[in-house]
């Protein structure tokens, strides 16, 4: 149990939700620019409704299930 | 920080206790609490020992035997009332799909909203000094987790601590960037500043981080609490940025509110899925107390905001 090997990877897809982001990393956003991640962790918007485009702020949760990523 | 005042004759024989001799605690005479507030006033402060501490104290009665026994009581009173109000077993399925759906599907009365649009200056300001109770030490009774933990959940927390503690930079640290938020808007700043004006029920929802972070069989609890709090903690936020901008507050104290709307939204992934979920693969039976703590960091918030907003209320 203590010495199994975990997932972890460096970006992950949240279901419903942001792209989770490890460390720094260059992203194309919706708009074709690129946006520098600057760690240690962040989410990126996939609903395309954030408010703090290209960063996730939370308005997935109001789309009905259906709508989310 | 200084002793708080007490609320009553308990408060006051724990606090004359703590200065002269806390032996005294276990001896016969000690009054039992003589309300809600006399109760949680003392439980604070015998906490702050495990924590900041008071200038007014010396640290030896953290771990006296005595403080220990009365600390106990009182934690095992607090514990029956959550139970009590928890009354639940958790729901079932995908543990992060049901524990997103868990926490949007709490119907509560939400401070954000009444910041965002209705809120006065001085509702700000009083909300503020309440807040301060918990936001000057934010994180700090989750960090208590962190040795109690196996690798998966570990590396998950200690991840997001090292955002919450502003990833090596002072001035990034969150309870600092709220310092200095209060300094901005001319409130003081200083750890337990507004602790005399608390409600019952922010006292309450502090004491609550605390009991479920010095406890290491509550750590799902905690860790429940935690994850509540982050998924609840982003689109709040961003409500109060309006608010705090409609009302032309200070870029500083934006400022703290804005970086939790995007620190957030991630922290709540990871909270859930990197720390929760990890600690129920390798410790499942933890699943109800992660429930547990999640609906308390809820009704908790709930029962603080009915509290401040009824007042607003009557007193327009």
């Amino acid at each position: 149990m203590s010495t199994r090997e975990y997932e972890h990877a460096e970006v992950e897809v949240c279901p419903g939700g942001p792209l989770l982001v490890r460390g720094e990393q260059t992203v194309q956003t919706f708009d074709g620019d690129e946006y520098r991640t600057c760690g240690p962790l962040t989410a990126l918007c996939r609903c395309g409704k954030s408010a703090s485009a290209p960063l996730c702020d939370g308005t997935h949760k109001l789309l009905p299930p259906e709508k989310r990523p | 920080m200084q002793l708080p005042k007490p609320r009553g004759a308990f408060s006051a024989d724990v606090f004359e206790a703590l200065r002269s001799g806390p032996s005294r605690l276990t001896e016969p005479g000690l009054p039992a609490p003589e309300s809600p507030d006399d109760a949680a006033i003392a439980l604070w402060a015998l906490y702050e020992l495990h924590g900041w501490g008071f200038d007014d104290l010396d640290d030896d009665p953290e771990w006296h035997p005595s403080v220990i026994a009365v600390r106990g009581e009182l934690e095992r009173d607090l514990e029956s009332r959550l139970r009590e109000r928890w009354g639940g077993a958790s729901p079932e399925g995908d543990f992060a799909e049901t524990f997103f759906a868990y926490v949007e599907g709490h119907d509560g009365p939400s401070l954000a909203r009444h910041v965002q649009r209705n809120a006065t200056t001085d509702e700000v300001m009083e909300l503020l000094k309440v807040r301060s109770l918990y936001h000057l030490h934010e994180t700090d009774p989750t960090a208590w987790l962190v040795p109690r933990l196996q690798a998966g959940p570990k590396a998950g927390l200690v991840e997001m601590l090292y955002d919450e503690y502003g990833t090596g930079d002072p001035n990034r640290l969150h309870h600092h960037l709220f310092a200095r938020g209060l300094d901005a808007v001319g409130l003081q700043s200083d750890y337990g500043a507004y602790v005399d004006d608390a409600p019952l029920e922010a006292l309450e929802q502090n004491n609550v981080w605390t009991f479920f972070g010095l406890h290491r069989r509550l750590r799902g609890a905690a860790l429940g609490h935690l994850a509540a709090f982050e998924a609840t903690s982003s689109g709040p936020c961003r409500r109060v940025v309006q608010g705090l901008d409609r009302l032309g507050f200070d870029p500083a104290i934006i400022r703290y509110y804005a970086e939790h709307v995007t620190a957030d939204a991630a922290h709540e992934q990871v909270a859930v899925r990197a720390v929760c979920g990890r600690l129920l693969e390798t410790e499942p039976g933890l699943r109800d107390d992660v429930f547990f703590g999640a609906f308390t960091c809820l009704d908790q918030e709930s029962r603080l905001a009915r509290t401040l907003l009824d007042r607003w209320e009557a007193d327009r």
